[in-house]
């Protein structure tokens, strides 16, 4: 099958490869760029385990293909940490409530979340169950998800407020 | 000799980070970068995909598979069928039930979505046009999808190859759709009782087909490197172990040429226990082609192929005086067991450990039946987050013990307080010869009910009930029999089911574990070496834990059943004092007393009566390498291979309240408070988080997980677009509390708790339900309670519009 040019950045780094115009972007993404952070729990598009931000929208990879990201700037779970390395509020929050147990949905989740904080720095909890309706964990029930959400909000309201 | 002043005796067992704080996970720091290592993120070079042709039919011969057109499609390498497969012997497979499996359907399909083909390919794109180019020819054949017409006079035989056999694997057989009878207790006993009860009642219980689903699928990739003759295979395996000699016993390859690699897991609750087609064919395929094949299974594949759970269509019957208390217990089950006996239990209990369905209960008299039946549908039978079968067996006991509650008029958690064994009869041996080791079931249910004002809340539903509202209160108190277990009841063919732990300290006072067993998110990095940091005096950061590589770690059984902590947690207890006793050895020598005169303190072994005389763990680990007494071995290591005396019998009490509205049928969990007693607590956060997962999974079995099969034998439902899986917004809000009963024999008391939430949570939810049913006489509903079936319930009441 022919190729076509593709440009995008992801995590702030310039991309540019030549793909089956089939390619799903989570195969991009994994395959091509060795970003396994997002991963695949199903076909249909439900479970969000595959996660990722893109050009400031929450999108699953697994129902997009790699063209159709040309030019998008794209964000995955291995581009969440602060700009010094250090782990952002999300991910400390995941790991201080006992946000996960497996692992596999969580680089969706963060992903989820920080869309979500971006759009509503101060959800409610009813909010953030809504808000995360779109991914899927089997492990957690969902409750220490919650928190963690709450923990990173609170976090970084209190890190704005200081700054104000 | 030591640095004993700068921290006091409480400091430094704050600073170990052992048993019972609610330490972070270690795993995370991994998992929050998107860093883990799950089968699929396995890259090797030269790496290819392989996937299956999978079959329309239930039920069909195949006539004729033409290969030719998908091997000239682009980047396709290879396309295995059942013919290229027997000159191996591998077309077939044994079960861990004594019977066979087809590997790649051969002459006939017995499911849907069967495996028919394996095609190879560069990349998974190049194998799915290579898999639409495979042309296979079926003649259909009559299908059998309810277990009860699959043993009609004139059903048709679905198993051709095991035709006439009078015995595959567990017992006689009485028709040629029938796998076994296994029947236990005493029939005449039983049978006494019961035509000489003052009540008895009868119910039939039907629990549904559901699928384990664990958010990551299975896969694996095989590389075989054809100059050293030495296999690698990474898959999604609970029990890495027993996969190897799986391997080693199917493929013909000697064992210590196979290396099993379980790397991070996304999830197993039973799904990742069996061994599946997919694992022989990248292993046939990488020995094929010399390149590493990776088969990755989708979520439609896993819903309908790999590994169902329950299936049990039970027929449960108590006796009774009239004053409520349960004389004996009869239960019939016919357990669809699908096309091939593939049910994943110890080798010698075709029904797991269903005999523990007395549950929390003295009960004089049991007998309990099992028919194993073939149907055309995919095989299993894995205890989907239960021990073995425990699930089906709680659920019927907890059913039933309202069902009597109603008839003789008793209030539901009277009648359990009436007949649960009493906490004098401990260790208690129940009439189907099961020996529990701990509980004390009163305190743990009375707890739950003034926690909750019971008698408040069943005020609340009289009132409602009144006004015709419809208000449920649902308890369940469940004991589950876990931690499989002793060998001389427990054994994976023919291999004990012990497990084990070896441990290295390091010169400088660090250390590192393996275990035989696989975490897939019970965060047995942390708790591992939370409990290995008490008994050694290192903290538990100190400690490295590692699982799932069979190179490195030592054999064992695997993690499922809630079998890590009472069995390999064993284990590493056991180890760690090995290495303490001849720690004290050491400090002996270094101290310059006798071994008697020594005491040990957190971390240290101290001189009796001279406190500031002491050795700490930190500097016995580096005399181990240089100061030793004479005649001591250098070094500073054990290993333990733990064979427990007895199973553990974790126990909790559930209350669920539910409102069910009439109109809609839609069931609203208001409350739900979980009581959960797993001995001692090594991780109160991470238990919290189990009972949490737990509790979520089997809300989602009791309002909605069905898998179900149309009449020509197609799945339903075997997608995310149909399959149950709660969100964060159906999912109720938990509230969790605990007793602590530690068991006896299990060398830090611990008892297990990952599966408890499942086995009493799915009783809890569906008596909730039928309770809002209970003054209208009802007795039983069948799950899921989805709100069709729960309108439904309303509307044969008059109550639905």
């Amino acid at each position: 099958m022919s190729k076509i040019p593709v440009k995008m950045t992801v995590n702030g780094r310039a991309v540019d490869d030549l793909v089956e115009p089939r390619l799903l972007l989570v195969h991009f993404l994994r395959e091509k760029l060795n970003l396994t952070g997002p991963h695949v729990g199903c076909e249909t598009s439900h479970c969000g385990a595959c996660t990722i931000d893109l050009d400031g929208m929450s999108v699953k990879s697994c129902t997009v293909f790699a063209v159709q990201a040309e030019g998008a700037e794209i964000t995955t779970v291995e581009g969440m940490a602060n700009a010094d390395g250090s782990l952002s509020a999300l991910q400390e929050g995941f790991m201080q409530e006992h946000g996960l147990q497996c692992g596999y949905c969580t680089p969706g989740m963060i992903m989820r979340a920080h869309r979500l904080l971006q759009e509503n720095a101060n959800p409610s909890d009813e909010e953030i169950r809504w808000e995360l309706s779109g991914n899927l964990c089997r492990c957690t029930g969902y409750q220490n998800i919650v928190k963690a959400v709450r923990y990173a909000a609170d976090k970084l309201n209190a890190q704005r407020e200081a700054a104000e | 000799m030591t640095d004993a002043t700068e921290m006091t005796q409480e400091e430094r067992e704050a600073t170990l980070g052992g048993i019972g704080c609610a330490r972070k996970r270690k795993e995370d720091i991994r998992f929050i970068q998107g860093k883990g290592n799950y089968v699929d993120d396995v890259k090797l070079p030269g790496q290819v995909f392989g996937d299956f042709v999978r079959s329309p039919y239930a039920h069909a011969r195949i006539k004729s598979i033409d290969t030719e057109a998908a091997k000239a499609v682009p980047g396709v390498l290879a396309v295995l069928t059942a013919a290229d497969l027997k000159p191996l012997n591998l077309h077939w497979m044994p079960t861990l039930a004594g019977d066979t499996q087809a590997v790649l359907a051969d002459e006939k399909v017995h499911f849907q979505n069967q495996e028919v083909a394996f095609v190879i390919g560069e990349d998974r794109y190049a194998v799915s046009d290579g898999i639409q180019a495979v042309e296979v020819d079926y003649e259909d054949l009559p299908v059998l999808v309810d277990p009860k017409q699959a043993l009609a006079e004139d059903a048709p035989v679905l198993r051709e190859d095991v035709e006439g056999k009078d015995n595959v694997g567990q017992g006689l057989r009485t028709h040629p759709n029938h796998i076994f009878t296994w029947d236990v207790g005493d029939k005449d006993a039983t049978e006494k009782a019961f035509s000489s009860a003052a009540v008895t009642v009868k119910e039939e219980i039907f629990y549904q087909r559901v699928h384990p689903c664990p958010l990551e699928p299975c896969g694996c990739v095989a590389s075989m490197d054809p100059i050293k003759g030495e296999l690698t295979l990474y898959g999604t395996f609970q029990a890495p172990h027993v996969v190897r000699t799986v391997v080693s016993l199917i493929a013909g390859l000697p064992e210590h040429k196979i290396r099993v690699i379980a790397p991070d897991i996304g999830g197993g609750f039973g799904n990742k226990v069996g061994a599946y087609p997919g694992y022989v064919c990248a292993t046939v395929g990488t020995i094929v082609l010399g390149r590493p094949v990776k088969w990755v299974e989708g979520r439609i594949d896993n819903l309908s192929t790999t590994a169902f759970a329950r299936d049990y269509h039970m027929t449960g019957e108590l006796a009774a005086d009239s004053h409520g208390r349960i004389t004996a217990i009869r239960v019939h089950v016919l357990a669809d067991h699908g096309a091939f006996n593939a049910h994943a239990q110890p080798t010698k209990w075709p029904a797991g450990l269903f005999s523990i369905v007395t549950g929390s209960y003295d009960i004089p008299a049991a007998h309990i039946e099992v028919d194993g039946v073939y149907t055309n549908k995919a095989p299993g039978g894995v205890a989907y987050r239960c021990s073995f079968r425990v699930t089906e067996a709680s659920y019927l006991i907890e059913r039933m013990v309202d069902v009597l509650a109603q008839k003789v008029g008793l209030d539901k958690a009277e009648i359990r307080l009436k007949n649960f064994v009493t906490p004098e009869q401990f260790p208690y041996t129940s009439c189907l010869d099961w020996e529990y080791d701990s509980g004390d079931y009163h305190t743990a249910l009375n707890k739950v009910l003034e926690a909750v004002d019971y008698r408040g809340l069943r005020r609340e539903q009289e009132e409602k009930r009144r006004n015709g509202e419809l208000m449920g209160i649902g308890i369940a108190t469940f004991t589950e029999i876990v931690g499989a277990g002793p060998s001389r009841n427990c054994d994976i063919l023919g291999i004990g089911m012990f497990d084990s732990c070896e441990i290295r300290i390091h010169p400088t006072g660090s250390a590192i574990a393996r275990l035989g067993t696989k975490s897939q998110g019970q965060g047995h990095e942390t708790t591992y070496a939370q409990i290995l940091a008490t008994e050694l005096g290192i903290p538990s950061d100190d400690i490295t834990v590692e699982e799932g590589d069979t190179d490195t770690a030592p054999y064992g059984l695997g993690t499922y059943g809630s079998r890590s902590t009472p069995v390999a947690g064993a284990a590493a207890a056991q180890a760690a004092r090995k290495i303490k006793a001849k720690a004290r050895k050491i400090a002996a020598h270094m101290l310059e007393v006798g071994e008697k005169d020594l005491e040990w303190e957190v971390d240290r072994f101290k001189v009796k009566g001279l406190p500031e005389k002491a050795a700490t763990m930190k500097e016995i680990a580096f005399a181990a390498y240089q100061n030793l007494p004479e005649g001591l071995e250098p070094g500073l290591e054990a290993v333990n291979y733990y064979d427990p005396p007895n199973f553990t019998y974790p126990f909790g009490a559930y209350l669920c309240v539910v409102d069910v509205d009439r109109l809609t049928g839609e069931v609203k969990v208001r409350r739900f408070y979980a009581l959960d007693d797993c001995g001692t607590r090594i991780n109160p956060m991470v238990i919290e988080g189990q009972v949490h997962g737990g509790l979520t999974e089997a809300f989602a079995i009791a309002m909605g997980q069905e898998l179900t099969f149309d009449e020509t034998g197609n799945i339903q439902g075997a997608s995310f677009m149909d399959y149950f899986l709660p969100t964060a917004v159906e999912t109720p809000v938990w509230e969790t509390d605990f007793t602590v009963t530690p068991s006896p024999h299990h060398p830090i008391g611990a008892k297990g708790v990952g599966e408890s939430p499942n086995v009493g949570g799915v009783s809890a939810f569906s008596n909730a339900v039928v309770d809002a049913f209970a003054h209208l006489g009802v007795s039983h509903m069948p799950m899921p309670h989805t709100p069709w079936r729960v309108w439904k319930q309303c509307a044969a009441l008059g109550i639905g519009e």
